[in-house]
């Protein structure tokens, strides 16, 4: 078994399924991802984590076809951003490579995936969304 | 107050010119022109995003021009702007008589690495400025009826218009088929629909006094409201709300406001091109039409040179190439030129009132009306 390691500590929770990690405010109520101390919408300063689960719809998508500073990964590589039932937008990878493959409105789930291997041997990993099997 | 004198150093590659040299000769022409010499301003603000520390003194050094306040400003593809708003903030003030704004940068090719991201973002492959670009473009296209052909038709337009502009990297027209037949980048973006990090300076001298014609009716820069998820902050997340102002609306109502003009008085617009469907976001974002009116606008010829209202007459960033910190204050200088009549063969008949649109990462935007 491979080891693991997030690319960023507190960013999600890498079980099946996963989670992303976020906050919410307790003033106005609204969720944020990734967590802040400060509500970033209302700048009040009483926030409490939260969790969001999967799955949503996508919003936007394309690929990326050229790797971008500091990527050390596969290109092509899909891009977008994913509406979570919880009313938050959220921009990430998808598994999806080809744009054509995919639609506005299409079922996404949360999954991790895996960017590069590290020094030390390890799969550096990362939040993702894939299509839901149809 | 008024513009009293505006300078351009082309933009485009210049691998034997240094950046202050670049600075310098954008910075002569705009003195030269307001016959101000040394000593003859109070005040530079020199915008730049990538030169580094302290680039303003590097140009006014290589002039022997330095002893009054120089600062570096930065507001990412807004740094023009932003230059701008303070030197005219300084002046309305009354704290100083004349002003040098200029704007500098030397860039690559290609993608620019930011420090904008964080490191895992980089790692993480969500560091890919087109990507962000095409999505927006894409939510565009679901929310205006903007296909791909529209995308075509802007850079089309501009190329066509930055043929005859001597200060353009790109000065060739170009047929939509050929646009359509570019590699894509990021689906719907191919690479011709977006502009070229380059090279180049802009130079521009406010004054308070009245004697040239060209005055700067508001400079107004707004930063971002929270929430939206494809603003130019680009934040990893937003809100399924679309209620959120964007900045350049936010920017242009204020300038409106300021200078007594409205969007149906304008003549003529260079507006942010970064990518094709940035400009007619711009259309709907500056209210040169309605909500989801912009390829309509497109369509109906009104924003090519010989239609009512001319947008991005110099060939707008797709043909001039964008280096960040002398973008917008180039576009102040074309505009300047075009009220003057100075246009040549892409001159607006009869242009009284223009406006230019920046908005960069930050996000921040910038809307400067001038009038004649």
């Amino acid at each position: 078994m491979v080891a693991r390691v997030p690319v960023r500590q507190g960013l999600f929770v890498d079980a099946d399924p996963p989670l992303l990690l976020g906050g919410r405010c307790r003033s106005c109520g609204r969720p944020h991802f990734a967590r802040q101390e400060n509500c970033p919408y209302c700048s009040s300063a009483h926030t409490e984590d939260d969790a969001f689960s999967g799955p949503g719809r996508l919003w936007a998508h394309t690929a990326v076809t050229a790797a971008p500073p500091g990527y050390q990964g596969e290109v092509p590589y899909g891009f977008g951003v994913v509406e979570l039932p919880v009313g938050l937008r959220v921009v990430g990878r998808l598994t999806e490579a080809d744009p054509s493959r995919l639609s506005i409105g299409r079922l996404m789930d949360l999954v991790v995936v895996p960017l590069h291997v590290d020094d030390e041997g390890r799969h550096v990993v990362t939040y993702a969304f894939a299509p839901e099997a149809i | 107050m008024e513009v009293a004198g505006v300078g351009l150093h082309p933009f485009g590659r210049h691998p034997g010119t240094s950046l202050p040299a670049m600075g310098a000769a954008a910075v002569r022409a705009a003195l030269a022109e307001a016959e101000v010499g040394r000593g003859g301003f109070q005040a530079a603000f020199c915008a730049t995003a990538y030169a580094g520390v302290a680039s303003g003194h590097k140009v006014l050094g290589a002039l022997g021009m330095t002893g009054m306040p120089i600062v570096d400003v930065e507001a990412g593809c807004a740094s023009g702007a932003a230059a701008l708003m303070l030197a005219a903030s300084a002046i309305a003030s009354g704290q100083r008589d004349t002003v040098l704004v200029f704007g500098v940068e030397k860039m690559p090719k290609g993608i620019i690495r930011s420090s904008f991201f964080d490191p895992w973002q980089e790692e993480a492959g969500l560091a890919a400025t087109p990507a962000y670009f095409a999505l927006r473009a894409q939510r565009l296209m679901e929310t205006s009826g903007v296909t791909k052909d529209h995308l075509a038709s802007v850079v089309v337009k501009n190329r066509a218009q930055g043929a005859g502009n001597p200060d353009a990297m790109f000065r060739s027209a170009v047929a939509a088929a050929d646009v359509l037949g570019s590699r894509v980048v990021c689906e719907p973006l191919h690479l011709w629909m977006l502009c070229s990090p380059n090279e180049g300076a802009a130079a521009v001298v406010l004054r308070a006094a009245r004697r040239s014609g060209v005055r700067v009716d508001s400079a107004v820069l707004r930063s971002h409201l929270p929430g939206a998820v494809l603003s130019e902050s680009t934040p990893l997340a937003g809100l399924a709300d679309e209620s959120v102002v964007p900045p350049s609306t936010l920017a242009a109502d204020a300038a409106y406001e300021e200078a007594g003009v409205g969007p149906e008085d304008l003549d003529v617009v260079e507006c942010q091109d970064t990518d094709a469907a940035r400009e007619l976001l711009g259309y709907e974002e500056l209210r040169l039409c309605p909500p989801g009116g912009s390829a309509e606008l497109l369509e109906s010829g009104a924003t090519a040179l010989a239609g009512r209202l001319p947008v991005n007459p110099s060939g707008g960033l797709l043909s001039k190439g964008e280096p960040l910190g002398a973008s917008a204050l180039g576009q102040v200088v074309e505009l300047v030129r075009q009220l003057r009549g100075q246009g040549a063969e892409r001159q607006v008949p009869g242009a009284r009132v223009a406006l230019a649109h920046t908005v960069g990462r930050g996000a921040n935007a910038g809307v400067v009306i001038l009038t004649r």
